[in-house]
């Protein structure tokens, strides 16, 4: 017989690990299959950075970074979404301990928060398109706009949802399902505030240093 | 504002016989069959049980049914092809002009590698994967069925684009400048770009739902390093699926924004860069050839070591393979474009990576020879497609390591020696593997064996085919014949033209054997049957449980204790436990609904009818809405349901 | 069922800081959180617009002060530690990490690389293009 299976039935004792305890639960499931989904997500991101960082200098005698860029919009936007990961955190704790008032306060000022960089960031790209710098400029405005545009799509996406879930624990309660959702939305929200980390980090700052 | 943006009759090639032909076919074929469906009354039945089910047997039965239906019109495309080239010879310009062959060859990469390849093996893993790891069904059951609506809306757009418009003429890599509005002002290449984004999220949450079922739902004490091979190969591609797809989807959104709304990514103008969609595409394209070998490699493991009676040979060797392969897959993609200019250092990097992931593969080769060697081998039709792979994968992937040196690359970079090169490990791999995979478990399936005259006979014309069909494209390439001509003028290559023709008819004939195979066991089930669920003497879970097994798969869940799970327990008592209450997801139309507004999203967007994009949009938005405020998800399957099934399965036995 | 000792969903908190008396509540965490990813970006944007610090190194400096902050999002907002119940969660980010530093570097390296050995010679440079 294989060694490997002798080997195997040795190993059977006490507590079973992990990996040969059984199907595993169904929040687990959920999130971790989520979480692949995110990773997916952000090796779509790095395929739209690199085609900016390869694209940076091919400005088409047009306008480059460090005339376009506001660091002071830039900032008020970092800030405001980091605040709202941090309210996000909040509002989890707050779906814990089942405390619905609060959950919804937070979910409101997250709101808003998300929906000030937003609005902060459309009127950044129509300033940009009114002074001519449009995407169809050049190939670097084509990937600024996608790259930072693309996050921006995520973000939206992600406020509607906030609005939906808030809709589901007014109607529904705090369901298991609901539940699972909202540490969807959780880890959904995070990862878009560390992709931004990388973007302002990459487009705003490295740009206006060059 | 035109309310039908592009869209008008002149859409429709009226004046080319060959195309009304084939549309007027489909859709007489597809009417006679929608007829009959409805004469006999079985929509209620198709609708219960497999349009909105979201049983991952049904599922991935559907898959490999969307597939063999696709293989039937990729392999037109084929004898096309072949038949253009063997006439156009000297001044001849053949029968098929430069637009619609260029049309034809592009049809026939895309539709063979992302509705062919891709949904047979997918559709094998979702049948297989669960009942082997002893689970009830996949990770996320709902998102199964819908990623199978994505899948079926980017086939539909594809077989639309024949009678309504046309396809791109790119080739099935779409490469700008070419495939950029200026030099592709047609809807062919949309039709192409929105067909595969459509599919491509389905794939996506299909990696997403095999990574997450394999990791993280296992029977109870099947820890990783006792999973059948199978799954392991399953993992590995379905890892690649989710590393690699949004890549492809961050390409393709880049050329759309590009013909769409004028963006400069890889245009000619504004200093976009065309070459950087050459990069980022084969980012994808390498790992894609893994994610379609990789779970065929998985198939023979399991035939082999069946029809051998051993177990697989070198089981962790086998595994630390595989995951060998998923990584070194993301380390070779340059060698896809070699010559585009790449300094002399960086092609013999990607030179080098590419001949090091022969290795692990060769390993897997040993292991196969070593589990046959030794045992007591039955000439089942699935190991007659084994063999044949093995023979046939290693000459082809030889041919590839000789491309891997670059300066070789150079000569034969785009020949016919490239075309024979991938045909050779696609069919040789993926194409043998699937055919034997779906041998293997059509019983499990369906609850009989399919006819095995007729398997021998599909099986012999397929590989004596393909060496005649492809074997001489190697000396075409060696002689300097480039890839996708339309016509020719040396006249020393038609006769090996001509043979490759022979070829394909040959191949043509192992189809047509397949179909006889199929109407034949339908014919003769009763004396095929499979009536305790173990037609081969199987040594995993998925042979513990009946032809065609439950809606729950198992009555009981299995707990493992070892590798080769059902081959430890048999001859064991089979436990006498009391049946519980199941609990199964319901049916869902949500999978159904998806595909329908894909379908018309898709077809919006390409013929510009922006109203209907965006309503089509809204309604996917709605459904998803409806689909979260849902609030029975499961059914329960009473103790009595049960033990009435496995009273009657047992007495099937019996 | 599995034992949640040994597996946790990704995004929940361990859950030894449920169970034990703690020093750092589950808002002190989300606190120091934000704490330090204020003081990280706000060093940042001092880095980039400093004329103090040698100009090669910054961008360097940018890109270490992006992972450290991509570091306190992970643990201190995502609870990714190395304990053994999140061993799949960090495994799946390695491998995420992985892909997006092979494909984004990978693909900046070769741009460049074929950039520079396809550079056309200076007069083809300023021929007028044909359309």
């Amino acid at each position: 017989m294989d060694t490997a299976v002798m080997v195997d039935e040795a190993n059977i004792k006490g507590t079973p690990d992990a990996s040969a305890a059984g199907p595993a639960s169904k929040r687990i499931v959920v999130a971790y299959g989520f979480w692949i989904f995110l990773l997916s997500d952000v090796v779509m991101f790095s395929a739209l950075f690199a085609s900016y960082a390869v694209l940076v200098r091919a400005t088409a005698d047009g306008p480059a970074g460090d005339e376009l860029f506001n660091q002071m919009s830039v900032a008020i936007e970092t800030a405001c979404l980091l605040a709202s990961s941090y309210t996000c955190g909040l509002m989890s704790l707050a779906v814990n301990a089942r405390r619905s008032a609060v959950v919804y306060l937070f979910a409101v000022v997250t709101f808003v928060l998300g929906a000030a960089f937003l609005n902060l960031e459309i009127h950044e790209f129509a300033a940009m398109i009114a002074r001519g710098a449009t995407p169809q400029r050049s190939a670097f405005l084509s990937a600024f706009f996608t790259l930072v545009g693309c996050h921006g799509l995520h973000v939206t996406a992600g406020l509607v949802w906030l609005a939906v879930m808030m809709a589901q624990v007014a109607i529904k309660g705090f369901r298991p399902n609901i539940e699972r959702r909202l540490l969807c939305f959780a880890l959904f929200w995070h990862t878009l505030d560390i992709v931004w980390v990388w973007l302002f980090t990459v487009v705003y700052l490295m740009g206006v240093r060059s | 504002m035109n309310l039908l943006g592009k869209l008008s009759w002149s859409a429709v090639p009226f004046d080319q016989p060959i195309v009304m032909g084939a549309s007027g076919g489909v859709v007489v074929a597809g009417g006679l069959i929608l007829g009959w469906i409805t004469f006999r009354g079985y929509w209620p039945y198709l609708w219960r049980e497999w349009i909105t089910s979201v049983d991952h047997k049904r599922i991935g039965v559907m898959y490999c049914l969307l597939a063999l239906i696709m293989l039937l019109r990729g392999f037109s495309d084929a004898i096309m092809m072949r038949a253009q080239q063997a006439v156009a010879a000297g001044g001849a310009q053949g029968y098929l002009p430069p637009e619609h062959f260029d049309q034809i060859f592009s049809a026939h990469g895309t539709i063979m590698i992302f509705f062919m390849a891709m949904p047979f093996v997918i559709g094998l893993m979702n049948f297989v994967v669960p009942l082997q790891l002893g689970v009830r069904d996949m990770a996320f059951p709902t998102l199964n069925s819908v990623a199978l609506g994505l899948t079926a809306s980017g086939i539909l757009l594809t077989n639309i684009s024949l009678a309504v418009g046309e396809f791109a003429k790119t080739g099935w890599v779409a490469y700008p400048p070419l495939s950029e509005l200026q030099f592709s002002p047609g809807v062919g290449v949309d039709y192409y770009l929105w067909s595969l984004q459509i599919s491509g999220v389905g794939t996506l949450l299909t990696g997403i739902n095999f990574v997450t079922t394999i990791l993280k739902t296992r029977a109870p004490g099947m820890g990783l390093m006792r999973m059948p091979v199978f799954c392991w190969t399953a993992l590995a591609a379905n890892l690649l699926i989710v590393a690699a797809f949004p890549v492809l989807t961050a390409t393709f959104a880049m050329l759309l924004l590009d013909r769409y709304l004028d963006f400069h990514f890889f245009s000619v103008a504004a200093q976009g860069n065309p070459m950087m969609y050459v990069n980022l595409f084969w980012v994808w394209g390498h790992p894609e050839v893994y994610i379609l070998v990789l779970p065929a490699f998985g198939v023979f493991s399991e035939v082999v070591s069946t029809f051998s009676g051993k177990p697989l040979f070198g089981y962790r060797s086998m595994v630390a393979a595989t995951m060998a392969i998923c990584i070194l897959s993301f380390l070779v993609w340059l060698h896809h474009f070699f010559t585009m200019g790449a300094s002399a250092d960086v092609n013999g990097f990607f030179g080098v990576m590419t001949m090091i992931i022969a290795v692990p593969t060769g390993v897997k080769v040993f292991n196969w020879l070593f589990t046959l060697y030794g045992g007591r081998i039955r000439f089942t039709v699935p190991i007659l497609w084994s063999i044949g792979f093995m023979v046939t994968f290693v000459i082809g992937g030889m041919t590839g390591v000789l491309m891997a040196v670059p300066p070789a690359d150079f000569q034969l970079h785009n020949s016919l020696f490239l075309v024979a090169h991938f045909h050779n490990v696609i069919i040789g791999g993926v194409v043998f593997g699937v055919m034997a995979g779906f041998n293997y478990w059509f019983p499990k399936a369906f609850g009989f064996r399919l006819d095995e005259r007729w398997g021998r006979a599909s099986f012999w014309c397929w590989l004596v085919g393909f060496y005649i069909a492809f074997m001489p494209l190697y000396v075409l390439g060696l002689m300097g014949m480039t890839r996708r001509m339309q016509h020719y003028d040396n006249l020393a290559w038609q006769p090996w033209l001509v043979a490759a023709a022979i070829g394909v008819v040959i191949i043509l004939a192992g189809i047509v054997c397949q179909v006889i195979q199929l109407v034949v066991s339908i014919r003769d089930r009763e004396q095929l049957r499979d009536l305790t669920g173990d037609p081969w003497n199987g040594r995993t879970l998925e042979w513990s449980t009946a032809s065609p097994p439950p809606a729950w798969n198992f009555s009981v869940l299995p707990e493992v204790s070892a590798i080769d799970a059902y081959w430890s327990s048999k001859g064991g008592r089979t436990p006498n436990r009391a049946f519980q209450p199941i609990e199964v997801p319901t049916n869902s139309a949500v999978g159904f609904i998806t595909a329908f507004f894909a379908s018309v999203i898709g077809f919006a967007l390409i013929w510009h009818i922006w109203w209907l994009a965006l309503l089509g949009l809204f309604s996917v938005f709605a459904t998803i809405l409806i689909f979260a405020f849902r609030d029975v998800e499961e059914i329960e399957i009473s103790a009595e349901q049960i033990a009435r099934f496995e009273r009657q399965a047992r007495t099937e036995v019996a | 069922m599995s034992d949640t000792r040994f597996d946790r969903a990704p995004g929940d908190s361990p859950a030894s800081s449920r169970t034990e008396s703690k020093a750092l509540s589950d808002v002190g965490i989300y606190t120091i959180g934000l704490a330090l990813a204020v003081a990280l970006t706000a060093i940042s944007f001092w880095v980039a617009n400093t004329s103090l610090l040698w100009a090669p190194g910054v961008l360097l400096g940018l890109a270490v002060l992006a992972i450290a902050q991509m570091g306190v999002h992970l643990v201190f907002f995502l609870h990714i530690t190395t304990g053994p119940d999140s061993t799949n969660n960090v495994l799946a980010l390695a491998l995420g990490v992985l892909i997006v530093v092979l494909v984004a570097a990978g693909s900046i390296f070769i741009m460049a690389n074929l950039s520079e050995t396809m550079m056309p010679p200076p007069d083809l440079m300023t021929m007028p293009m044909r359309h």
